[in-house]
């Protein structure tokens, strides 16, 4: 009887692989359905922290602000006057920096402040439009900046006090203001 | 010369050895398992978000909390109806008064060394309009939730 058996098992010592293969497959196939490739990207905002005191009317003075509101129409008005949506950026751009050293633009980049105001029926899309236009004032001014003393356009990767000193000379402030209840759904 | 090849031929049928063939395959499952993450519930809300140029990436996934907002789809207005709703995981919640809880719920997840750098993902629709999405806003900044990301696709530049 024992004779037997062992003699059995001697026949062939290896288990047949050819189904983990298709195992396998199956596994592949299970985690392709459940699972998503997601590639979440967006624009990185930081909120200011919430206070229940309103804050105090800062007295600015009004060249070094620069006042976007976007209505509910989606209408945008730049400085008590309409504007469109393509020539912001270059606005603000020109805002902030003020080559020329125009007496109704910022004093200085330090000093500028882009305040941001929407109606509650304002489209999402419109604000984000905007505030993607203003960011990119921002970051194009940055890339300027960053080429012009390092030789290397801005990112994420240079030095942290490469970085502190572009942000120190050119500070993005962006002040959003509660917005007017018009246009509510 | 030419016998000496024909004889090195064999005779047995040619196989291709199909024995790497899992290993193939597991590398490809161990790809996608680390590159994807689990489908997290059902989308209850129509969300397309808009386009932009000025996109960061989101680096961990781990540290990232999911708000939508947008309009139900179809299966779902009869419920809820066709007004923008919040979607907080796979729920549809009444209102912004949710977000603490589902901030805190996430927060226990996170090492508390790295609470400081969990970001809010808000993936909202376009046609939405900022009366929620400020609502959403303020809640967050109540809740302490300041690091925020504006779901964004990234614009063609043909479109441009």
């Amino acid at each position: 009887m024992l004779k037997k058996r062992s003699s059995k098992s001697r026949g062939s010592t290896e288990i047949n692989a050819s189904s983990m293969a298709d195992i396998a497959f199956l596994l592949l196939i299970f985690f392709l359905v459940t699972t998503q490739i997601v590639e979440d990207k967006g624009i990185l905002v930081k909120l200011p922290p919430w206070s229940e005191v309103p804050p105090d009317p800062l007295k600015l003075i009004p060249r070094n602000v620069f006042a976007v509101l976007v209505n509910s129409n989606n209408q945008l008005l730049v400085r008590g006057e309409p504007a469109n949506l393509d020539e912001l950026k270059t606005r603000a751009k020109e805002f902030i920096m003020n080559p020329t050293q125009r007496e109704d633009l910022s004093q200085a980049p330090t000093k500028a402040i882009i305040s941001l105001k929407n109606d509650r029926g304002t489209s999402y899309q419109t604000y984000l439009q905007v505030y993607n236009e203003l960011k990119a004032a921002y970051d194009e001014l940055w890339d300027e900046e960053s080429l012009r003393k390092y030789g290397v356009p801005y990112s994420d990767d240079m030095p942290l006090d490469y970085r502190k000193e572009i942000k120190g000379k050119i500070p993005m402030v962006l002040s959003e203001a509660e917005p007017t209840s018009y246009g509510e759904e | 010369m030419s016998s000496h090849f024909q004889k090195k031929r064999s005779d047995s049928k040619p196989t291709v050895s199909t024995a790497s063939l899992p290993d193939i395959v597991f590398m490809l499952l161990f790809f996608f398992m680390v590159v994807t993450v689990l489908r997290q519930g059902e989308m209850k809300l129509k969300v397309v978000t808009p386009d932009a140029t000025q996109l960061t990436k989101l680096q961990e996934k781990s540290l990232v909390n999911y708000i939508y907002i947008g309009r139900p789809i179809e299966k779902y207005a009869k419920v809820y109806g066709t007004k923008p709703r919040i979607q907080l995981g796979d729920q549809i919640v009444d209102g912004p008064a949710n977000i603490p809880l589902f901030l805190e719920q996430h927060k226990v997840k996170v090492p508390e060394s790295r609470h400081a750098l969990i970001t809010t993902s808000l993936r909202i629709d376009g046609n939405v309009t900022m009366g929620i999405v400020q609502d959403v806003k303020v809640m967050l900044r109540k809740s302490n939730q300041l690091r925020l990301n504006y779901s964004a696709k990234k614009k063609e530049l043909a479109s441009m």
